[in-house]
């Protein structure tokens, strides 16, 4: 590759000092609160108190459960859609996908607040159904356009060669298809699974007491003064596992396939 | 040794019939009613230039397109509808298609996996049942390292595909197609992506192969060179018809038409006409040659090869032209020269050099000549008499000379000879506008091939040069067009 000259480095710069500014600094303000307590003294109690408490761990057990039950639906609604608009003769100028895709462009929290609205005309009542319909309603974009690309930007000719090679449709499908979709899927399944199990928003708007999950918990115990060290120390738990999670899958995706498409 | 009958019948088996094939996408024609019938364990090349028809024609055979009209078989069997699937034939496609998910093992095992074998055996009582069954682990096993070793990979089966260079995955491709025993393989330009010597090494690989499995082979490419190299049979394709179909030497040697020469190997083509048996005469020089059977003064078109021109010293009284040497050029094992005679400029191979601006005396031997009849030198169109002195075909209203006083409205067939159309550089001057698809040099004049807006073509001679894609105008004097009326109740109109 070449080396950058040194005037584009420059064209950098800007956003080199929004990233210090508003993520580098930040991130370690947190580590700092995370690791001291009160009294500013270093200590680990806010991490042991996250591992004594079985309440907690229940919590964040109970986001990443609601979480993958929506990244799993959002899956299978999106995968038979992105393959039939991959394939439709009616998808030719990609309008359908753009229909589609459309309410990604408007702001989620108007979205929630519309689905809520929705929710109260026919009757449906806050809680764990109704903040999984709108995980699923707020996220699927996410989730259909990566699989959508992976596919229609698909060589026909591995079908064609898997047809030639005596795979009827199903066999082709589970065989080439499926396996070269992969990396899709693992963007698709990270750009839903990862904002769905932190989400607030959504729980605040859409939930009842019964759907506490841990970005509540987080959003609670930063709303007090006197409790931040311990919100610093989860949000930093939280971090972990969004990275865990996203390496995790990476690693997954490199080794099912070697053709690119994931985001 | 005397052949039985059977064993006869046996190699003149067909295995591959298309008739009456046309293929169409969104109304362009594609395949024009195309009759190609494939002999058991030939190697057959399906030759053209590209958008032919070629590879389309092969895609129909492999499944992945159907005919607009007319039927395939294979083995005797109607295929025409059948999915790619379900058809005794492997293709080994132009990009390889190797799939980047699985290494050359499990490539190359992938039709194995999804393949049933019959099986006999014998139930409770006694009695012989076909049973279906899948290959064992040790059968793909074993398949699928003979078949690497087949074309030296035998050590690659763990590398990931993306890992191999070019002729690797093209011979992964080819053991993936072959390990499935097909009765055909399907060769769409595999070796198109590979350089030149890569190139040579895998056609004689492809040759033995093809001798060892004795099954049929059908390739296809643009090369003309490779298509005369490998296969037992040629068919020239143009314009989605097939030109000629032969074994490579008739088809260099006997042209079946100025296309056909034009397009396999350098030739001279010239126009002229049949004085009489074994007699031509060209550049107003009377030649020898050895074709007969055209009619007296008949025009016709003729190729001569540039090896088959001799050069002698302008003072010999050798050879039947003079002419003078205009460029040289070293190709290695010979000088191709173009020496200017009787205003025509021949490509001349030879192993002796003449110097640029020398003049020298050209012979041509009779079997060196090779007449070939004229397609055609009228266009002919159907048309509506528009006034009575007008008629409209292709969407033009064109003068002409009403000599039978036709009425307006009536159906006709109109004729044109080539040498009585005229192109204009703009389009408005013309009657009509249409794009020049194909130049030939005919010797003292170019055959011009116009497509016009109306999907049809025209011909024309004309002594000025045209370029490929060219807008032009065509216009025609009104006393060169005859018209003939068509009689309603008559097929002529489907027949023609």
């Amino acid at each position: 590759m070449k080396k950058l000259s040194f005037k584009q480095k420059y064209f950098a710069f800007p956003y080199a000092f929004l990233c210090v500014v508003f993520v580098v600094v930040p991130l370690l303000i947190m580590l700092y609160f995370a690791f001291t307590d009160f009294e500013g003294a270093f200590t680990m109690n806010n991490f042991m108190y996250f591992f004594t408490e079985s309440d907690t761990q229940n919590v964040l057990w109970r986001s990443i459960g609601i979480a993958a039950i929506a990244t799993v639906i959002c899956l299978l609604l999106a995968y038979p859609l992105a393959y039939f608009l991959a394939n439709s003769h009616f998808n030719k100028y990609a309008v359908l996908v753009v229909l589609f895709v459309t309410p990604m462009w408007i702001n989620s929290l108007l979205r929630t607040y519309a689905i809520r609205t929705l929710f109260e005309m026919i009757g449906l009542e806050r809680g764990t159904l109704a903040v999984i319909i709108g995980l699923v309603y707020d996220f699927f974009p996410f989730m259909l356009l990566p699989i959508y690309t992976t596919l229609s930007n698909m060589d026909k000719s591995y079908l064609e060669a898997s047809y030639d090679l005596g795979g009827g449709p199903l066999k082709s499908f589970t065989r080439v298809t499926l396996p070269l979709s992969v990396p899709g899927i693992v963007s698709g399944v990270l750009m839903v699974f990862m904002p769905a199990v932190s989400t607030i928003g959504i729980t605040e708007m859409l939930g009842n007491k019964d759907v506490y999950l841990f970005g509540n918990l987080i959003n609670d115990y930063l709303g007090e003064f006197y409790t931040w060290n311990i919100g610093a120390a989860y949000s930093f738990i939280m971090l972990i596992l969004i990275a865990a999670s996203m390496l995790i899958t990476n690693l997954f995706g490199k080794e099912e396939s070697s053709v690119g498409g994931a985001l | 040794m005397k052949e039985t009958r059977e064993k006869v019948e046996k190699k003149f088996e067909k295995i591959i019939e298309v008739k009456n094939v046309t293929k169409t996408f969104d109304d362009v024609t594609v395949i024009d009613d195309i009759n190609l019938s494939i002999r058991k364990g030939q190697f057959v090349t399906l030759l053209g230039p590209s958008g032919c028809g070629k590879t389309t024609l092969l895609r129909m055979i492999a499944g992945f397109e159907t005919p607009t009209n007319g039927n395939i078989y294979i083995e005797n069997a109607e295929m025409t509808a059948i999915p790619p699937y379900k058809r005794p034939v492997n293709t080994v496609f132009q990009k390889y298609a190797l799939f980047p998910h699985l290494n050359v093992f499990k490539n190359v095992a992938y039709g194995l996996k999804l393949k049933q074998i019959d099986v006999e055996c014998v139930d409770k009582n006694g009695q012989k049942t076909t049973k279906k069954r899948k290959y064992t682990k040790a059968e793909i096993e074993e398949k699928v390292n003979n078949a690497l070793k087949m074309v030296g990979l035998a050590d690659y089966g763990h590398r990931n595909v993306t890992s191999l260079s070019g002729g690797q995955q093209q011979r992964v491709a080819i053991a993936r197609a072959l390990v499935c025993e097909p009765k055909v393989l399907l060769l769409d330009e595999p070796l198109g992506a590979l350089d030149l010597k890569m190139r040579k090494e895998m056609q004689i690989e492809l040759m033995k192969m093809h001798k060892e499995l004795g099954i049929t082979f059908v390739y296809v490419t643009h090369d003309q060179e490779e298509a005369l190299t490998m296969s037992d049979a040629v068919v020239v394709m143009n314009d989605g018809v097939i030109q000629q179909i032969g074994t490579p030497k008739k088809i260099y040697d006997e042209p079946a038409n100025a296309f056909v020469a034009n397009f396999i190997g350098e030739s001279n083509i010239l126009s002229g006409v049949m004085v009489k048996d074994f007699s031509v005469k060209f550049l107003d020089t009377l030649f020898e040659c050895e074709d007969k059977g055209f009619a007296k003064n008949e025009s016709v078109d003729l190729v001569v090869r540039p090896e088959d021109i001799k050069i002698y010293p302008a003072d010999s009284d050798k050879g039947q032209l003079s002419g003078q040497v205009t460029s040289t050029v070293f190709k290695g094992t010979w000088y191709e020269m173009e020496i200017e005679a009787n205003g025509y400029e021949f490509t001349v191979q030879s192993t002796t050099e003449a110097k640029v601006g020398a003049y020298v005396r050209l012979g041509i031997k009779p079997d060196g000549i090779h007449i070939m009849k004229k397609l055609r030198t009228v266009n002919e169109f159907f048309g509506v008499i528009d006034s009575e002195d007008t008629v409209k075909f292709c969407e033009g209203y064109f003068q002409f000379n009403n000599v039978d006083n036709l009425e307006k409205g009536t159906k006709v067939k109109v004729s044109v000879p080539f040498d009585a159309v005229t192109l204009t550089d703009d389009e408005e001057d013309g009657i009509i506008g249409g794009n020049v698809t194909q130049t030939l040099y005919k010797g003292t004049y170019y055959q011009v091939q116009i497509y016009t807006d109306t999907d049809e073509d025209f011909y024309t001679d004309t002594v000025d040069e045209w370029d490929i894609d060219d807008r032009v105008g065509i216009s025609i004097a009104p006393e060169k067009i005859t018209v003939e009326k068509i009689e309603e109740d008559g097929d002529e109109e489907t027949e023609l």
